[in-house]
């Protein structure tokens, strides 16, 4: 009776996030993949009747490479604001807890302006005519006859810049529960600071990591505004051709389709990396328990 | 001084207007169980982390072995720390805690493991290397912090209030227990704590502290029957403090005038001259409670005055009195045993006896105030 009621309290306590989750996430993620079976209408709807046409047209050669771009160029933001993160995270959970408000706020402030205004600031920033191309081919950097603007390297850059405080945020949250006595119990038993970084306080903050890779690298993905802006012709991302399809061609279906093949290809290697490290933690309690019962039964030989 | 140990010297640290560690010089001898004990707040541990290599001080030096190591950082130290936290390494095993520092050292595996195996086994933990430390006890936490500051053999371990997150029970334990590793591994041990009955038990010698200042440096049994300051003699143990002057010398022996008491005798160690304040100290267990007035052949060599018995408090061990001698108020403690017995019982508002022998008190030199 007891477990009967036991599990009739979990299905009631589970059951609201789960039709919440079920109502605003797969049910139209199903939408969307399902209308990529049907054909285009002329007049930009869908069209009755099941067909693969689409799912076939999607097997261009031209979007495996862009979807491998956009892979490409997440791996390397997430990178990129995770390495930065890190520094910063640490630095402001050592601060005293007034200034940590203060930085903190200083942090989120870009969000006050608007996110297309602060990407067109960075496509004026970094225009052939505009201050950083003059500031670093004055100093000799760069040639004047290279482009800031307009490739793959001014979405890097402008990417990095607008994730880096969602990746800053759960890092400092994992920092600010991080006991930094242990920094002082490595470095008092013989490591450099350094060492003590990277073996003590990166293992502490995990967790924040993990979820700062996630909430940079989805994101990034689906990010079509600053390659529109700032990218080139020859730097499209994955979310300028479902733009694209979507709304100047009215292609719902091969605009699905196209979503279908970016989710795949996201949650493919998410998928393995999860199994990956999911198969090294029982590797690692196996060992453990191995090498414990080895230890009491030669104790006890 | 070169030959000397472990030396600080005329080491002064202050946190802004705040003097924490004010021209403390001391040295500490090869092998020694040395305390710094004192009220919390007076300094202990800034003084620790000097020595760790976690402050710098404003002015003064240390040395160790004759190397002045004022500047070096603290990985270039062997001086290990078992904090009072534990600050064990969450995501690393016992075993890989305990070998963090050999490994840092680049010693090879089969060495380690040797190493580690040994010390694991002095605190009897073999059987525990592969869990985590959030699987381990109080106890088990505190022996793994030692163990692990112990298996590279640094030249001195620094322990800050290490058993004060500990249980009376378990502290008693690894009381011994420390003592036991201490005589084990002969390393010189520099113990921070404000529990005076810990530095007793386990200290060759102790540094009490007060206010960034030492107040007295001794051997346990010195620090507690001959107390340098009147903040010693209340801060070690408990005492009856009274303050008076000289009146008279006599021989070894001088008597001094206090408010409320008749004239007090004791004994005049340092020859102070007739004039000078005092405080005197005498500790509770050293005087006697009677209802009849000591024997006559005692006589005028002791000191005894008529009291009041207004508090008894039952301790098990013994038994504490608080009695009002014309208006000072006294402590006595009496321990039990069969003896007790064939003596009238003292109880409350009962006129009593309160003696002591003037060997007893314990003078200090007080200022004016
Ligand atoms: N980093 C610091 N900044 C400012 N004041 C400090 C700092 N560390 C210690 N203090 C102050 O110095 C004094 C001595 O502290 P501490 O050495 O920790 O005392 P103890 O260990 O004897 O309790 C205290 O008043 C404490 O508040
Ligand atoms: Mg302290």
């Amino acid at each position: 009776m007891v477990g009967v009621r036991n599990k009739l309290r979990e299905v009631g306590l589970t059951m609201p996030s789960f039709l919440w989750l079920s109502f605003f996430f797969v049910v139209p993620t199903v939408i969307v993949l399902s209308i990529a079976f049907h054909a285009a209408s002329p007049d930009g709807g869908i069209a009755p009747g099941f067909t693969l046409a689409t799912w076939r047209s999607i097997s261009n050669p031209n979007y495996p490479a862009i979807v491998w771009r956009t892979i490409w160029i997440s791996a390397l933001t997430t990178f990129f604001c995770v390495i930065l993160s890190l520094p910063c995270a640490y630095a402001i959970a050592r601060m005293t807890t007034k200034w940590r408000a203060a930085v903190a706020g200083l942090i989120m402030l870009p969000f006050w302006t608007s996110f297309i205004v602060r990407v067109f600031a960075w496509r004026t920033l970094l225009n052939p005519e505009g201050f950083l191309q003059g500031l670093l081919s004055s100093i000799g950097i760069i040639d004047q006859s290279v482009s800031l603007n307009y490739n793959s390297g001014a979405i890097l850059v402008v990417s990095v810049y607008s994730f880096l405080p969602f990746a800053i945020m759960p890092i400092y949250a994992a920092a600010e529960k991080f006991d930094f006595s242990l920094l002082e119990a490595a470095r008092d038993l013989g490591a450099r600071s350094f060492f003590a970084f990277r073996k003590i306080f990166l293992p502490g903050v995990r967790r924040g990591v993990i979820s700062a890779v996630l909430m940079v690298f989805i994101p990034a993905i689906g990010s079509y505004v600053i390659p529109d802006l700032v990218g080139g012709t020859d730097s499209e991302l994955i979310g300028n051709k479902i733009y694209q399809r979507t709304f100047p061609d009215r292609n719902l279906p091969h605009a699905s389709a196209l979503a279908g093949l970016t989710a795949v290809a996201v949650l493919l290697p998410l998928g393995c990396v999860a199994w990956w490290m999911k198969r090294q933690d029982e590797r690692e309690a196996k060992r453990l328990a191995e090498a414990t019962s080895r230890r009491i039964s030669g104790g006890a030989a | 001084m070169k030959d000397d140990f472990l030396v600080f010297d005329h080491v002064t640290k202050r946190f802004g207007a705040l003097t924490a560690v004010n021209d403390v010089s001391l040295t500490v001898n090869r092998g020694e169980f040395f305390s710094l004990l004192g009220p919390s707040g007076c300094g202990k541990t800034t003084l620790l982390r000097m020595l760790g290599g976690f402050e710098r001080p404003d002015s003064g030096r240390i040395y160790l072995e004759g190397k002045d190591i004022t500047d070096l950082p603290p990985n270039r130290r062997r001086v290990h720390t078992v904090f009072q936290n534990y600050a064990l390494f969450p995501t690393m095993t016992i075993w890989d805690n305990i070998a963090f520092s050999l490994k840092l050292a680049h010693m090879d595996g089969k060495e380690i493991e040797e190493k580690v195996e040994e010390i694991l086994e002095m605190i009897q933990m073999s059987d525990q290397a592969w869990k985590y430390p959030s699987q381990l006890s109080g106890g088990q936490k505190q022996r793994v912090a030692i163990a692990r500051a112990l298996v590279d053999r640094p030249q001195v371990l620094l322990l800050d209030e290490p058993l004060a997150a500990l249980d009376l029970k378990l502290r008693q334990h690894m009381l011994l227990e420390l003592d036991t590793i201490h005589d084990q591994v002969g390393i010189t041990f520099l113990y921070v704590t404000h529990d005076q009955g810990e530095a007793m038990s386990l200290s060759d010698r102790i540094a009490v502290i007060n206010r960034g200042k030492i107040e007295q440096l001794d051997g346990p049994a010195k620090i507690y029957e001959a107390p340098a300051s009147r903040f010693v003699a209340s801060f070690i143990g408990d005492t009856n403090f009274i303050s008076g002057e000289i009146v008279s010398v006599e021989g070894d022996y001088c008597f001094i005038k206090t408010d409320g008491f008749a004239q007090i005798k004791a004994f005049n160690d340092k020859n102070l001259a007739t004039g000078q304040r005092v405080g005197l100290s005498v500790r509770p267990e050293k005087i006697r409670v009677t209802l009849s007035p000591p024997p006559p052949e005692k006589g005028a060599a002791i000191n005894v005055f008529p009291s009041t018995v207004k508090d008894i408090v039952y301790q098990g061990v013994y038994t504490k009195y608080w009695l009002d001698a014309n208006g000072v108020r006294i402590s006595a403690l009496k321990p039990h045993s069969r003896f007790l017995l064939d003596q009238e019982a003292i109880t409350w508002n009962d006129k009593v006896f309160v003696w002591w022998h003037p060997d007893d008190g314990y003078m200090v030199e007080e200022d004016d105030v």
